[in-house]
């Protein structure tokens, strides 16, 4: 029977199926972080278990710490103890870890492809909803709870039934300015944030096709906004040459066999899908969410929905719910919502390209004087890298903040917070209330688009820049 | 993990449409490296006043008797959004052992099973009818092992659970000793796959 990519890494990593079809699922690599993980140590410890395969695992703290100074302590103590923790966790349990002063360190999505830790057709785990982000390298990749973590530790697999096939094809060419995050956002806005549930989304398509690996990070990491835990693309040419080199790719001999595997990795000419949507790529338009949840979101150029067109009731509800605390009203036009803060950065887009794409914007211009903001590489490297190509001037000139790697604003565990009511434009994955800091107000959007806003001090269209 | 056994509540009712992990247990309570204790902060931004930090008078798990709620009621995708189990754990620490809902974010869903609690999805016009019974302050009785919800002398409400995650709440099961005893089968699967794909390993 023809076989989706999904089906065929799935069905290659069964390790027993039981007679009610529960499937047990070998997994390959396991990435862990400071803030889903104690627990699941904790777990081990109490029954006496060891990890099962320390070698396919890599640990990395980067929800909670701080984006400042990486040479004093973490001030927060209970940061500092989760961070303590996950150190000694990995200590015991002879785990690699990347620690805070080490230049390797980063947002685990940003780190896995980064190292090479990420590869085509593997079976890849995280405690973070984002991990489909490694789906863009032809990965089942997946996000898991605390206890499934716990599970992977001990056993290197995972309980799992399997998911149904969407695919999303994008066709055609983007016009200019419109990037990666737009494609996403557009399709969360189609399918809404429950439309994906219980579907693995396999994004293909010419555009598809065409874009970078950092792209297509972009793409597959927002799956589960879209309600999916799973998005993947077919590795191709670039997948190989973005993995050729990499610290923890296979070398040599191994590398060569591993090209001969990965090139068999494509969903079937005739594979069935259960579901199917298509996209015409000169249809998208740089985009921007307006209330609590990734489907309100809308082209640039478009205003608030009035609450005559919303038919639904539940929706409805949500929506009113959702304006009042974006202080928002309908009709509003997207263009007139003025912004006090911008974020650059995050799992989503907080990769080199990310933040050349946001420079480019930034070059030569001041942000306006109402907004102030930070700008936080995904990783040690990205940093590094930036500052090689100068990006970390062209920022600091523009008027915002370069800081050290970690998850930051995206979520405000660490002190990197939106203050009651203020309104950022954030180049992150979640708008829901309170995500940024206690009443922040979010806007998702392009590292361009950013970029544009925070120099017109309000949401505007990158276009105009170009 | 405890066994799962027949839960008798009024309900308490959530008529709030995707409700997401962040909501239900904000970011500041995940530094926690336990998994109790969470039950005071569970909803803290709907459930405690901003400045004041007192309990906001008309949230309904502030509400008498639904305080002491074992049964919640939620609209669609309930749980979306991050995977943290830090929100089944505050539920499950607030005294939260059932959650019925028209629809479930995926990964919530499983992360429920995994702490004892038993999600339950069902059509809109049923969750309605049960809502009835939470505005009424009426006690509802959840019984897994027969898949059936009773209230009152109404005709009781049948739903549908995966057997093998059904047997699980109800003997308690650990997963990892259950996936353990397979062992001989992960230790040949690796054998093969070294031979397949050797730099996995
Ligand atoms: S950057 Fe944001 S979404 Fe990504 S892993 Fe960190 S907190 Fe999660």
């Amino acid at each position: 029977m023809p076989q989706t990519l999904y089906d065929k890494i799935f069905e290659s990593h069964l390790v027993h199926k039981q007679d009610d079809g529960t499937c047990l699922i070998y997994i390959d690599r396991h990435l862990v972080h400071e803030v889903t993980s104690p627990q699941a140590f904790e777990g081990l410890r109490m029954n006496n278990r060891k990890v099962f395969s320390p070698e396919s695992t890599l640990a990395v703290a980067d929800h909670n710490v701080p984006t400042t100074d990486r040479s004093k302590p973490i001030e927060n103590i209970d940061s500092k103890l989760q961070y303590e923790t996950l150190e000694k966790n990995c200590k015991d349990f002879g785990l690699n870890f990347f620690a805070l002063n080490d230049i390797r360190q980063g947002i685990v999505h940003v780190i896995g492809p980064e190292q090479g830790f990420t590869q085509p057709g593997m079976t890849i785990v995280c405690g973070d909803s984002h991990t489909a982000t490694h789906g863009a390298f032809g990965a089942l990749a997946a996000g898991i709870g605390t206890s499934e973590v716990e599970h992977v530790l001990a056993t290197q697999t995972l309980l799992q039934s399997k998911l149904k096939n969407m695919k999303i094809e994008v066709n055609g060419k983007l016009s200019t300015g419109v990037t990666a995050k737009d494609i996403i956002l557009t399709v969360i806005g189609i399918l809404g944030t429950a439309g994906g549930g219980g579907y693995a989304l396999e994004f293909s398509g010419e555009v598809i096709k065409n874009l970078t690996m950092e792209e297509r990070m972009t793409v597959c990491n927002m799956a589960i906004e879209a309600g999916s835990r799973v998005g993947i693309i077919e590795p191709d040419e670039k997948t190989f040459e973005f993995l050729k080199g990499k610290p923890m790719a296979p070398k040599g001999e191994q590398w060569d066999k591993a090209m001969e595997h990965w090139a068999t990795l494509k969903s079937d000419p005739d594979a069935k899908y259960d579901k199917t949507i298509t996209l015409k790529g000169e249809e998208i338009i740089p985009s921007v969410t307006w209330g609590t949840s990734p489907e309100d979101v809308l082209p640039i150029n478009a205003s608030i929905p009035s609450l005559d067109e919303i038919h639904d009731k539940d929706k409805k509800q949500a929506v009113i719910r959702s304006l009042e605390y974006m202080g928002l009203n309908p009709k509003d036009k997207l263009e007139d919502i003025s912004i006090d803060k911008v974020f650059i950065g995050s799992c989503t887009n907080g990769r080199i390209e990310d933040l050349r794409a946001a420079a480019s914007i930034l070059k030569g211009n001041k942000v306006s004087k109402n907004v102030t903001g930070y700008v936080v590489p995904g990783s040690g490297l990205v940093k590094k890298q930036a500052e090689e190509e100068g990006l970390d001037k062209i920022f600091i000139d523009a008027g915002l903040e370069w800081r050290e790697a970690g998850c930051s604003m995206c979520l405000g565990m660490n002190p990197d917070q939106l203050k009651p009511k203020e309104r950022c434009a954030s180049t992150s994955n979640r708008n829901f209330e309170g995500r940024q800091g206690m009443d922040g107000r979010t806007h998702l959007m392009s590292p361009a688009m950013a970029a544009a806003a925070a120099i017109e001090g309000k949401l505007t269209d990158v276009r105009k820049f170009l | 993990m405890d066994k799962f056994q027949n839960i008798k509540s009024i309900p308490a009712y959530l008529p709030i449409v995707n409700v997401d992990t962040d909501m239900i247990i904000p970011k500041q309570f995940l530094k926690t490296i336990k998994r109790t204790g969470l039950g005071v902060s569970l909803f803290f931004e709907m459930r405690y006043d901003k400045q004041t930090h007192k309990p906001i008078k008309d949230f309904v798990l502030n509400v008498d008797p639904y305080t002491s709620s074992k049964i919640l009621i939620g609209e669609n995708n309930f749980g979306c959004g991050s995977s943290r189990e830090h929100a089944p754990w505050a539920l499950l620490d607030f005294g939260i052992k059932v959650i019925i809902a028209p629809s479930f974010a995926d990964i919530f869903y499983n992360n429920c099973f995994k702490n004892g609690i038993l999600p339950i999805v069902l059509p809109e016009e049923k969750i309605k009818e049960l809502s009835k019974f939470s505005l009424e302050k009426k006690e509802i009785e959840v019984n897994l092992e027969e898949q059936k919800i009773t209230k009152g002398d109404n005709q009781p409400i049948e739903f549908e659970v995966e057997p093998f995650r059904k047997e699980c709440l109800i003997n308690g099961y650990d997963d990892i000793a259950l996936t353990l005893k397979k062992q001989t089968h992960i230790d040949s699967f690796i054998e093969k796959q070294k031979s397949k794909t050797p730099w996995h390993f």
